[in-house]
């Protein structure tokens, strides 16, 4: 269905190329994933599809893509659209029209498809992606979920025999994610679609997939089936790096594969003591903010309703729950920058343990005490190089008349995501390195808490790593920091606290390890697979097993 | 079921109770048509007594004839804009003092502002009179209903959908239209986060370094967002039948231009009464002609279809010939005198009501009676008649 022949993409300017002598073949049917680091083409590969590469984007192609027969040469997109859908991250941007019912029948207007079949097909997309109860209504006023499946439903009327996904979930939270996911799977179930997936949430649809394409950098392309490329791969869901370490085999790729070959691990693990996840407290952690009775509204509607929270320094704080259930407006009224319609807010300021109401202060005073990155980091974004940003930072942290005593946002950002160079332009960096450099803003002012928005959203797993890391070195620095997030894996490696809200209340607080294998549906993988052993990571077996052979 | 009564579920569990006529969205074009030709009306009169006999026509057939949709619910800002306009008139005549005579009733007296000398054409400041208001407030007045006539028209039509009846020709046109309209809110959204998002960094710069950290971030943002809709598009396949050659374009645009200048020529010709008579009708009927052709030309090589076209039946000639006809008896003068429809001032005296011209400002509110009502917004309960047939077998 999809065949590449040789494909090398150089774009403008570039001195390597991305895509370097890629040959793959997708077969009809499939649900090809595709996986990679940011930055190593799947974009590019993903564009190559339906001609977008290069015929809107520039840049060369060298070799051949056919796709159901239709060299891209010779077809731009828009001759491609009959073939090929195209839905991307985030289903707002793609929306020519404004009622779902008229967004379905746009590419089959524009392929002049008569009327009648038209209505036709239109009223079975929405049956398909259940849609029927929405058809009238305005695009914007729909979940993300529900905007992602219009969009994925807008090209499905064409009938393409290919569906190209970049990432169509980085933008929704878990419960969406899954509404998604779940209608793409059915897709290839029930259509026979070809389908080719970009995804950074493995754990999703890897048990899906039929075929794995693999972009291990340096622009070369490696195709096979799940379970033979994530044997080596260098990113893989948390399921098969347990596999990988327990030596299982085949490798699973589900939850249910791995639960049936888990047995002999749970009776070898049952005995030991499990090593915790994070260092525990060395010395008592002090308060560093006390909430009360904390309610947030927005036209009467409340969005948080009279929450108590306590931050300590050292701690990291995951804060979870779906999207509207008030996390982001809890983050803001804490920093004091958001609206708050009751409720006070203590932070302590200066080491004389006095403490501060960070909404009576200036903003500069209060960002001095707490600190925020929200959850388009860009905005804060606005001089032309890395350098300017910087400078800009240290001017606006210095308290005049006051000697600066603190490291300089150069010297934090190198400690955060080193090697970012002065000159090159802050929208020209990946995901990770843009949320580094509004951290190493942000923190420029030293404030002793530190709230981060969302900051997993779009990351890959090397990134996420990272994350850990510059949170897990914020915390050794005595700061209280929070994370909202929806990824039950980030919170089970980083985090010492989880908060869970719904509907503008705290409806659990606890360490980590009780509150996210309380339930099976928020637990991460590897505690699914172990339960009733309380294992979160597999960092944790792995340390169990490779002790246990030494001892 | 124990019902005693023999219920008549036809008529009382319909969705619409007032008559046999299945809800269903007019044609946007015929809303506009009937507005347009309303506000051609209105700007023949200054007569109070009609002008606010045409706002009540409008606020009936808005109130009835209106869906749920989120342009229908923005009438109540264009009669504010009227207010506004209203007062900017009546306010700025007070101030500037002019067009008084000596023999009109004196309100009150505003200081006088002196003025330099190269500036001595205009006041600031003196008596006010009680003629000068009036005149500015029904000047303002008639100005306020062409503003409701088409803010009638938006609520009623979408804006969008009427923009879908547009030529293959102006189908590119229409669609920069429809992508802008609905960016603008989003821009509105962008501009809000960053404002909100730069107290978190507290920058101190003022003025325009303070703009800037606004503006930039929008416009980047806005930027991307644009070239990720050109991508999806393109791919969905915009401007897959646009190999129109670029002589045939050219000719097209030149038929256009100067069609649109024998319109706009022939519209002034049409409304101002002081114009030279050759300028009218005929400019009208040659930039019609032009326009045409060009509409043809263009959209000769346009392959597209239409998803769920508006039909265009009884009902849509009925609304639009009920606009039509009140501009035509405005514009015709018999059976009235011409000069009720401006009614002077001087002296000043109660303007009176003449019948005809009211009896054809009435015929355009038949408007909501003549369209058929709108469709209900979410789907209606199950009638109640399902149930019970469903019960009894």
């Amino acid at each position: 269905m999809i065949v590449f022949e040789q494909v090398s993409v150089v774009y403008d300017g570039a001195t390597e190329p991305v895509l370097q002598g890629v040959d793959l073949t997708v077969e009809e049917g499939e649900l090809a994933l595709v996986v990679g680091h940011t930055g190593v083409g799947k974009s590019t590969l993903l564009g190559a599809v339906n001609g977008l590469v290069p015929h809107f984007t520039g840049g060369t192609l060298y070799g051949r893509v056919t796709v159901d027969g239709r060299d891209t040469a010779a077809h731009p997109p828009r001759e491609l659209a009959d073939v090929v859908g195209v839905v991307g991250q985030d289903p707002l941007d793609g929306f020519v029209t404004d009622t779902v019912e008229e967004e379905l029948a746009y590419a089959m207007e524009q392929l002049a498809v008569a009327p009648a079949v038209m209505r036709k097909r239109v009223e079975e997309t929405l049956d398909l992606l259940g849609l029927a109860d929405l058809r009238h209504r305005a695009l914007y006023e729909l979940s993300g979920g529900q905007q992602q499946r219009v969009a994925i439903g807008s090209v499905l009327t064409a009938h393409p025999r290919v569906l190209v996904l970049d990432e169509p979930t980085s933008a929704l939270d878990p419960t969406a994610a899954e509404e998604v996911l779940s209608a793409v799977t059915r897709l290839v179930h029930d259509l026979g679609v070809t389908v080719l997936l970009a995804e950074h949430r493995l754990e999703r649809v890897v048990q899906y997939a039929d075929r794995v394409i693999h972009l291990p950098g340096g622009g070369r392309v490696e195709s096979g089936v799940p379970a033979e490329v994530f044997r080596t791969s260098a990113i893989a869901p948390p399921v098969v790096e347990l596999g990988r370490a327990a030596g299982w085999e085949p490798l699973p790729l589900s939850i249910r594969d791995a639960r049936r070959s888990a047995a002999p691990l749970r009776e070898r693990l049952r005995g030991a003591e499990v090593p915790a996840v994070r260092p525990p407290a060395e010395r008592p952690r002090p308060v560093l903010l006390t909430a009360r009775g904390v309610s947030v509204a927005y036209q009467g509607v409340p969005a948080v309703r009279e929450v108590g929270l306590e931050l300590r320094g050292g701690e990291v704080t995951a804060l979870m729950g779906r999207n509207g259930s008030g996390k982001s407006s809890l983050l803001w009224a804490l920093q004091g920058s958001g609206p708050r319609r009751a409720g006070r807010v203590r932070v302590v300021a200066g080491a004389e343990g006095g403490t501060a109401d960070p909404r009576e202060l200036p903003a500069a005073g209060a960002r001095r005490l707490v600190g925020l990155v929200p959850q388009t980091p860009t905005d804060l974004l606005y001089r032309e190089s890395v350098k300017e940003e910087l400078e800009q930072a240290d001017a606006d942290a210095a308290v005049p008349g006051a000697e600066s005593g603190g490291p300089s946002a150069r010297e934090i950002l190198d400690r955060l995501a080193p090697g970012i160079p002065d000159a090159i332009h802050p929208r020209d960096l990946s995901e990770g390195q843009k949320l580094a450099l509004v951290l190493a803003v942000q923190l420029s002012a030293a404030p002793g808490v530190l709230l981060l928005d969302e900051p997993t959203r779009g990351l890959d797993y090397t990134a996420k790593a990272q994350l850990i890391g510059i949170v897990d070195a914020l915390a050794a620095e005595g700061r209280a920091v929070v994370v909202s997030t929806h990824d039950v894996e980030f919170a089970a490696r980083a985090a010492d606290r989880v908060v869970v809200m719904a509907e503008g209340d705290i409806v659990a607080d606890g360490p980590t390890s009780e509150v996210i294998t309380a339930s099976p549906v928020f637990a991460p993988q590897v505690a699914k697979v172990l339960a009733p052993l309380p294992y979160l990571t597999t960092g944790q077996v792995s340390a169990v097993l490779d002790g246990g052979g030494s001892a | 079921m124990s019902r005693t009564t023999p219920a008549t579920p036809s008529t009382t569990a319909a969705p619409d109770a007032r008559g046999r006529r299945l809800p269903r969205q007019l044609h946007p074009v015929a809303w506009w048509i009937w507005a347009l030709a309303l506000a051609t009306a209105v700007s023949r009169t200054n007569n109070p007594l009609l002008l606010f006999l045409v706002l009540a026509v409008l606020g009936f057939v808005v109130t009835a004839r209106r869906t749920e949709a989120p342009w229908a619910r923005g009438f109540r800002y264009y009669l504010w804009l009227a207010l506004a306009v209203v007062a900017v008139r009546v306010v700025f005549r007070a101030v500037f003092a002019t067009g008084t005579t000596p023999t009109d009733h004196f309100l009150f007296a505003l200081p006088r502002i002196p003025t330099p000398d190269w500036y001595a054409g205009i006041r600031l400041g003196g008596p006010v009179s009680l003629e000068a208001l009036l005149s500015a407030a029904t000047d303002g007045l008639r100005l306020a209903c062409m503003l409701c006539c088409i803010g009638a028209a938006n609520t009623l039509a979408n804006p969008k959908r009427a923009l879908r009846v547009l030529p293959g020709a102006l189908y590119e046109l229409g669609v920069a239209v429809t992508v802008s309209l609905s960016v603008a809110p989003q821009l509105v959204q962008s501009v809000q986060r960053v404002h909100r998002a730069r107290r978190l960094r507290a920058g101190r710069s003022k003025g325009l370094r303070a703009l800037r950290g606004i503006v930039v971030p929008v416009l980047e943002d806005a930027l991307e967002r644009s070239l990720r809709l050109a991508a999806a598009m393109d791919s969905r396949g915009y401007g897959r039948a646009g190999t129109v050659t670029a002589r045939s374009r050219r000719v097209t645009g030149v038929l256009m231009l100067s069609g649109m200048c024998g319109l706009c020529a022939g519209a002034y010709g049409l409304l101002d009464a002081t114009a030279p008579a050759p300028l009218g009708f005929p400019a009208l009927g040659a930039g019609a002609l032009l326009c045409v052709a060009g509409l043809r030309l263009g959209g000769r090589r346009v392959t597209r279809t239409s998803y769920r076209p508006d039909p265009w039946r009884a009902a849509e000639w009925a609304v639009a010939g009920c606009g039509v006809v009140s501009a035509v008896v405005l514009f015709a003068g018999t059976g009235f005198d011409a000069a009720d429809l401006n009614p002077s001032i001087y002296p000043l005296g109660w303007p009176a009501l003449p019948p005809v011209p009211a009896a054809a400002i009435l015929l355009a509110g038949a408007a909501g009676l003549a369209a058929p009502p709108p469709r209900a917004h979410r789907p209606a309960p199950v009638p109640d008649h399902h149930r019970t047939t469903r019960d009894r077998g």
